[in-house]
């Protein structure tokens, strides 16, 4: 009974997270687009439950569909949102390209998976219930991977500040009519 | 109490990457290009999640919460430049964005 009920979510969350993908990538919409990535999101926070990672789902939720998305859905909604086919725009060789491409990784991938799926894919490691909870994140990120951790609050700071930095200078440059001139016809090709 | 192998969490992480990679190719937006770029992104952090439970190790947790703040900051840096080149009246597509003088 347990199975089925963990194969059910499994395969519901999986299939919506893959619609959603698809979804983002096909919307003519970037505002519809950033709306299905919060689907896509959250519906990787269940997977990463199926995976008893607690804190990483929690934290998906809570950074990604919460705080990122609220900042792509603000932006989104401010610079209006011009409608972009997929298809359109550009040579076809590109669009065959692309599609090339990344069919291309996909069945590198599988070819790997399957390959290596009959051996020691299928044998989990025992795990405590301990494991993934907040309290054991907490402690390997304060022991082992301190460096990483604090490399990762070096980073930020240096995102926010260089955030802070593009958006006084674009204020300043705005305003000032010949630059934008200069600046519109350079960007004819 | 037995959910699906770890092979099909991994074949889930790889379509998300392929699709990903679909949409960075291919699209024009740069807004929808960043939007692709997450769903790369999220491709391989649940990989690494399904490798912490496949192992049984945490380090792999650490990596994915590592690299979901690493993506925040590429979101505050890319939205940002967005933001700039909108102020400056230039058509948001990535084709006509050649130039790197600012």
């Amino acid at each position: 009974m347990g199975n089925v009920v963990i194969w059910a979510v499994w395969v519901l969350a999986a299939f919506s997270c893959l619609a959603s993908a698809v979804a983002v990538v096909s919307f003519t919409n970037p505002f519809y687009s950033a709306l299905s990535l919060i689907g896509n999101l959250s519906s990787l926070a269940v997977l990463y439950l199926l995976l008893s990672a607690e804190f990483v789902a929690a934290g998906q939720v809570l950074v990604y569909a919460g705080a990122v998305m609220v900042m792509f859905v603000f932006v989104t909604a401010y610079l209006g949102g011009r409608a972009d086919a997929p298809w359109a725009g550009g040579p076809s060789w590109q669009a065959v390209g692309a599609v090339t491409a990344a069919g291309a990784i996909l069945l590198e991938v599988i070819v790997v998976i399957g390959l290596k799926a009959g051996g020691t894919l299928s044998h989990e490691a025992q795990i405590g219930s301990d494991f993934g909870s907040p309290h054991q994140i907490g402690r390997l990120f304060l022991t082992d991977h301190l460096l990483a951790f604090e490399i990762t609050s070096v980073v930020l700071l240096v995102a926010a500040v260089g955030a802070v930095i593009l958006g006084a200078h674009s204020r300043r440059s705005g305003t000032t009519g010949d630059l934008v001139h200069s600046e519109e016809a350079g960007a004819r090709p | 109490m037995r959910g699906p192998d770890v092979a099909w969490y991994l074949a889930v992480a790889a379509f998300l990457f392929a699709t990903g990679t679909l949409g960075v190719l291919l699209r024009r937006s740069p807004l929808i290009v960043l939007l692709s770029l997450e769903i790369m992104l999220n491709g391989g952090n649940l990989a690494l999640i399904a490798f912490a439970r496949l192992h049984g190790d945490a380090s792999g947790q650490i990596f994915a919460l590592a690299v979901m703040a690493v993506a925040a900051a590429e979101v505050v840096v890319g939205l940002g430049l967005i933001v700039a080149i909108a102020q400056k009246r230039i058509d948001l597509d990535v084709d006509k964005l050649s130039f790197l003088r600012g």
